[in-house]
């Protein structure tokens, strides 16, 4: 009995092994991590960054495209400063960088009071389910975008319209983790409550509602997303005196590095929504373990 | 060993004892009577007497329990607790099931006092925190009250829920496959643990499982179902002394029940 083959190739090593009857070999197997899974997160984020950026660079430099239409990353960084020293000495952007918080807010607010709301009817009630759920569907189907003009007739060039818009678009991802999660709790988890005589009210609150948890929370994050399109989109079309409108006007103006800074500063003001539903989540549904945009970890 | 009496010429058990829990000509069928899940049964629960149903999947044992627990109604038929007929979730009822299900946003302890809060409200519930304690601390689980499922092996969740279900000092314990996701050893242990507490309190159980040896060694009456739509074949009165021992299951009169039981089992599937 010695069909052992001797002839392996060893992944470890790379070359062939022989294994002496008697002996116990080598380290022949090794768990394989590709170099680029072993890079520390920081480094590897830096460098695709910088890699990023030496290509936006190259393009300017190489004047691939007009110099006006692309600047350079430097002018970007300059115009960085310059607007941030206006933010910074109470200048005419931070009012309006106020103005598109107020909006993103109160949007997202309204979105959250009424998607919930909806949300819960849908997916508590058959009539919600069986009625409103269809009509809900279908609007939720139209680009959402394509309404902006009719809240301007609506609603006029103040912070209502936008205010209107952003909620509207941040309103449906909100309906469907609620409705979602209300449908989330187990077979056994409801029968539980029945047995124990849990009135409608009870099973909701606390059983389907904190369930659901982790689903109205992927909600609200792609809520958070939507609410700032939606409050942008608004000021481009109906002006106001938000940073849409100074991105408008820069743009209009063809001054690139200041729509490139304007950016900046507006992601800046996502970024913060978004990282304080997280934590809100982190705090709320600590039981459950979900990342950054409700990608699990495992691949 | 002794031959089997048909279900009509009940009482067996501890025959002295009232019946608590009376089913009669219940069944279930869904979509108009076209489906039958369980025909027309009759059943005697004696007070503080453990019986046992075992039948092939899907012969309508868990429709069943959810007759008997109040949730589900049924198609025919009455069930009486206690003298009042059974309309819906009942106080002296305690259910358990193959799961756990402990919620993960509650302490054990928490989890424990829940059908308190849930019936009492939560004063109610802070005042039973001792007692709760004392549930955990007799399962073996003392010092975990503040530990969330999470962080609790199936068979620690399993004892907490037991402790779930004891809480409110049911008469009555409704068990669905409790521990059928356990292991054997954990098995065993749960399964002397669960004789322990219904003799200490008197209280009347009534236990789905798959497990033969599990059912004879519980039961004062083991009773077969036939395949759905489900039927009681026959009730086997199991005549070994209490308190039952895990010694007892190698013992050569256990072994005859449990061959009995799997010989009818095997029958009802053949003849159904």
């Amino acid at each position: 009995m010695n069909s052992i083959d001797t002839k392996t190739t060893s992944p470890a090593l790379g070359r062939p092994i022989t294994v002496e009857p008697g002996t116990f070999p080598e380290t022949i197997w090794n768990e394989q991590v590709a170099w680029i899974d072993r890079v520390p997160r920081v480094v590897a984020m830096a460098a695709l960054l910088f890699s990023v950026l030496f290509l936006w660079w190259a393009v300017h430099y190489f004047e691939v495209v007009s110099r006006i239409i692309l600047p350079s990353p430097a002018e970007v960084a300059r115009d960085i400063v310059v607007v941030g020293k206006n933010i910074l000495s109470s200048g005419y952007m931070l009012a309006a960088l106020w103005m598109t918080t107020k909006e993103v807010l109160w949007g997202f607010a309204f979105a959250i009071a009424i998607g919930f709301s909806l949300g819960v009817l849908v997916g508590e009630t058959s009539f919600g389910e069986r009625a409103v759920l269809p009509y809900l569907v279908a609007i939720d189907t139209m680009p959402k975008v394509a309404f902006a003009p009719l809240f301007l007739a609506w609603l006029g060039f103040g912070i209502a319209s936008k205010v209107a818009l952003a909620a509207f678009i941040a309103t449906f991802p909100i309906v469907v983790g609620t409705a979602a999660g209300l449908h989330a709790a187990d077979e056994n988890a409801r029968m539980l409550f029945r047995t124990l005589g849990a009135s409608r009210w009870q099973t909701l609150v606390r059983m389907k509602i904190p369930t659901g948890l982790p689903q109205i929370f992927t909600g609200l994050k792609i809520g958070a997303v939507g609410v700032m399109a939606g409050a942008i989109t608004a000021e481009f079309l109906g002006g106001g005196k938000g940073f849409g409108e100074l991105i408008r006007v820069a743009a209009s103006q063809l001054q690139t590095p200041r729509v490139f800074s304007l950016i900046l500063y507006l992601s800046v003001l996502g970024f913060l929504l978004f990282w304080t539903v997280i934590l809100i989540e982190r705090r709320l549904v600590f039981w459950h373990r979900s990342s950054v945009a409700g990608i699990d970890d495992r691949r | 060993m002794q031959s089997a009496i048909p279900v009509a010429e009940q009482p067996v058990g501890r025959s002295l004892a009232r019946p608590v829990y009376q089913l009669r000509n219940v069944s279930k069928s869904y979509g108009f009577g076209k489906i039958r899940a369980l025909d027309p049964v009759d059943l005697d629960l004696r007070q503080g007497s453990f019986s046992s149903v075992i039948g092939p999947s899907g012969c309508g044992k868990s429709t069943l329990l959810k007759i008997m627990a109040g949730v589900t109604p049924p198609t025919t038929g009455s069930v009486i607790l206690d003298g009042k007929p059974v309309l819906g979730a009942r106080r002296e009822i305690g259910m358990m099931y193959q799961q756990a299900t402990l919620f993960p946003w509650l302490t054990a302890l928490d989890n424990v006092l829940l059908p308190i809060s849930i019936r009492d409200g939560k004063a109610a519930a802070n005042a039973r925190r001792k007692e709760a304690q004392a549930l955990l601390e007799l399962v073996g689980l003392k010092g975990f009250d503040k530990v969330y499922p999470r962080q609790l092996s199936g068979g620690m969740a399993q004892r907490t829920s037991i402790c779930r279900m004891l809480i409110t000092e049911p008469q009555v314990l409704l068990l669905d496959e409790p521990f059928s996701a356990l292991d054997e050893l954990a098995r065993d242990f749960m399964n002397i643990e669960l004789q322990r507490i219904c003799l200490s309190r008197n209280a009347t159980a009534f236990l789905i499982t798959h497990s033969i040896p599990e059912a004879v060694l519980l039961s004062d009456v083991v009773y077969i179902m036939s395949p759905r739509p489900g039927k009681f074949l026959e009730a086997v009165p199991i005549e070994l002394p209490r308190p039952r021992t895990l010694e007892m299951m190698t013992a050569p009169e256990f072994g005859e029940y449990v061959r009995y039981i799997r010989s009818r089992l095997d029958e009802g599937a053949v003849t159904a």
